[in-house]
């Protein structure tokens, strides 16, 4: 079982090296990247189901004695979000593979090198290695956001790079003047510290700000609708479904954990999270484009996800995990389908398209499925979280977070509405009526283009092969959107998983005798 | 109180550098605040103890664990400036020189950057 903790980054990070040494073998490397993230999801699922019911796993690694030793852990937040991680990169590096945009020879020991931090992330038990562990998915995400070249992507990527980089010497420093005080960085021996303190929060209060900067909460988001959508769209995917998710995560841990639930920040969390929402859902209003919009949607949500640090009872934070397990696959599946737009018609603005419901309906329908879940509509999977939250914000007497969160939803769904009838309704355009010689342009392994110089196609469109990447396009968001719906349906499973990782969260007492002495 | 002193000269300059506009620049202050970050961690240990931390040694021994630290740091740090000052040589070659702010237009315009349908497996 032990062993099994060692898996989700070891696993990876033997793929990534692998995919180096076979770069010029790209069917062997999507062999390995597939491989290993499937392993991955193989072992979170046996930690969702050894942590069950509370219990903790940890290890020491090396087998050093307790004190030296890096110590990982999992308990029931960490498993459920190993799964749903791996499961959506998995995906995401599928649809790269359609779009071909894995055309790159080291994207596939990137996309491992950035999944092994998020693993190793969310796995140890550790300041300093948590610390390690961001900037070897952000050292990879630097590089995946700038590897398609060109002077938009550029500048976009200069501005992500010097935030983020800015963030991890504040984090370091933060860790320096952490250890400097109390001598350890074993987030189970901080734990209750700094509450005592004041000297050491200084450096665990640095150490917030920074993780703060990752999950992008206002004020600290401007560098993520700017970059997010100059990456390639599967790009897009990946980093939704796993960075600014993992920067969440460790807010979670370390105020469950170091912090010990200190209510003196409460307030704080409280406003912040009410300032996130609106600020992200006003920013997606100014937006003409698919993924700019789901972009500042983006920051809106992470809102909602850090709300259940201000409330912090049993009930609200059931609710943010539930939130945030759905939102990762939901926000997931909106971008591939904005990928598939783009790659279908060549463009994702929303002036340029119109009547895609005609032409492509399965598209349509997982495009739909996702943003009812986005905005919290029943009977989705978005309306279950977004719905205990809010009732959990006013039973704890939060009436007016309850409130913004009830008219951020709507705003949500006013930003959904247009892009659906941006893209989906209207008259078809031009650039959607043409959408069949894009998709006869997209590059086939064995075979050409049909496109004379003039533009038009020359002949029938070549049979399996166009049709193969449509389906491989559309599939992953239209499954997303299905799955959103089942999952809707049938909440009380997925309420009754989480509900022992939020007592967990809420009470970490078997998480600190674990770590401690592993 | 050196190392004090040592750390915020390192932070001042690193910042100042870090709010100018090319890479190049850039880098050099993210060479100098991994500097104080290091200088920060290695005093966290306190600098009075000044035998290395070998098994067997006489005297007050160094605490092992930031310089450990400090040494993973100074790793990434040296990842970070190669890739940076890759980036700002890339920058050359894609807009001229290594100033990454658009004079003109608005960076985030995606519709400075379409989306090429056949992207990719060139």
């Amino acid at each position: 079982m032990n062993a099994l903790l060692a898996a989700p980054f070891a696993v990876p990070l033997t793929g990534a090296a692998l995919g180096i040494l076979l770069r010029h073998h790209r069917s062997v490397q999507r062999v390995v990247t597939a491989t290993s993230l499937l392993l991955v999801l193989a072992a979170a699922v046996t930690l969702v189901a050894a942590t069950g019911d509370g219990e903790v796993v940890a290890t020491r690694v090396g087998d050093w004695p307790a004190g030296l030793a890096i110590v990982l852990a999992a308990d029931g937040l960490t498993a459920l979000l190993l799964v749903i991680t791996s499961a959506m990169a998995a995906i995401s590096v599928a649809f790269a593979r359609t779009r071909g945009e894995d055309h790159h020879e080291l994207f596939h020991p990137l996309v491992l090198t950035l999944v092994t931090g998020v693993f190793l992330a969310l796995t140890t038990a550790d300041l300093f290695n948590l610390f390690v562990a961001f900037e070897v998915m952000l050292i990879a995400s630097y590089v995946l956001l700038t590897l398609r070249g060109g002077a938009a992507p550029l500048r976009a990527g200069v501005i992500y790079i010097t935030i983020n980089l800015l963030a991890s010497a504040v984090f370091l420093i933060g860790v320096a003047l952490l250890y400097g005080q109390v001598g350890t960085v074993n987030l189970a021996e901080l734990h209750g510290l700094v509450t005592t303190d004041p000297n050491a929060q200084v450096g665990a209060g640095l150490v917030m700000v920074a993780v703060a900067v990752k999950a992008s909460v206002v004020p600290l988001h401007a560098w993520l609708p700017r970059a997010y959508v100059h990456a390639g769209p599967a790009v897009t995917a990946l980093f939704s479904g796993l960075l600014t998710k993992v920067g969440v995560y460790a807010l979670f841990r370390l105020y469950s954990v170091v912090f010990a639930g200190d209510a003196a920040l409460q307030p704080l969390f409280l406003v912040v999270a009410g300032v996130t929402m609106v600020v992200g859902v006003l920013g997606a209003v100014g937006r003409g484009d698919m993924r700019g919009i789901l972009a500042f949607h983006m920051v809106s949500q992470v809102g909602y996800l850090i709300l259940p640090l201000g409330i912090w009872t049993t009930a609200a934070v059931t609710a943010g995990l539930v939130y945030l397990l759905q939102y990762i696959a939901v926000k997931g599946a909106l971008f591939l389908a904005a990928g598939a737009v783009e790659t279908l018609t060549g463009t994702g603005q929303l002036k340029q398209l119109g009547g895609m419901a005609r032409t492509r309906p399965l598209l349509a329908t997982g495009f739909m499925l996702a943003a009812l879940a986005l905005a919290g509509i029943p009977p989705t999977s978005g309306f279950v979280g977004k719905f205990l939250l809010v009732l959990a914000a006013f039973e704890a007497d939060h009436l007016l977070l309850g409130a913004t969160a009830v008219v951020v939803s709507l705003f949500t769904l006013l930003s959904m509405i247009k892009i659906w009838n941006g893209v989906f309704w209207g008259d078809t355009t031009a650039a959607v009526a043409d959408e069949r010689r894009h998709i006869e342009g997209l590059p086939v392994p064995a075979g050409g283009a049909t496109d004379t110089p003039d533009g038009e196609p020359t002949a029938t469109p070549p049979a399996s092969a166009p049709r193969v990447r449509a389906i491989g396009l559309i599939a992953p968001s239209l499954a997303i959107g299905i799955t959103a719906l089942l999952v809707g349906l049938g909440a009380n499973a997925l309420v009754e998983l989480v509900t022992p990782a939020a007592d967990a969260l809420i009470d970490p007492s078997r998480y600190l005798e674990v770590v401690m002495r592993p | 109180m050196s190392a004090a002193i040592i750390v915020g000269l390192l932070a001042a300059g690193g910042t100042y550098l870090i709010l100018q506009r090319g890479i190049v620049r850039m880098a050099l202050g993210f060479v100098l605040l991994g500097h104080a970050a290091t200088t920060l961690l290695t005093a966290a240990g306190g600098l009075g103890n000044r035998v290395a931390p070998f098994a067997g040694a006489e005297g007050a021994l160094a605490d092992p664990l930031p310089q450990a630290f400090a040494l993973t740091a100074i790793v990434i740090s040296f990842g970070i400036t190669a890739f940076l000052l890759g980036l700002a040589f890339h920058s050359r070659d894609a807009l001229g020189d290594d100033d990454v702010e658009d004079p003109v237009g608005d960076a985030d315009d995606p519709a400075a950057d379409p989306v090429e349908p056949g992207e990719g497996e060139r």
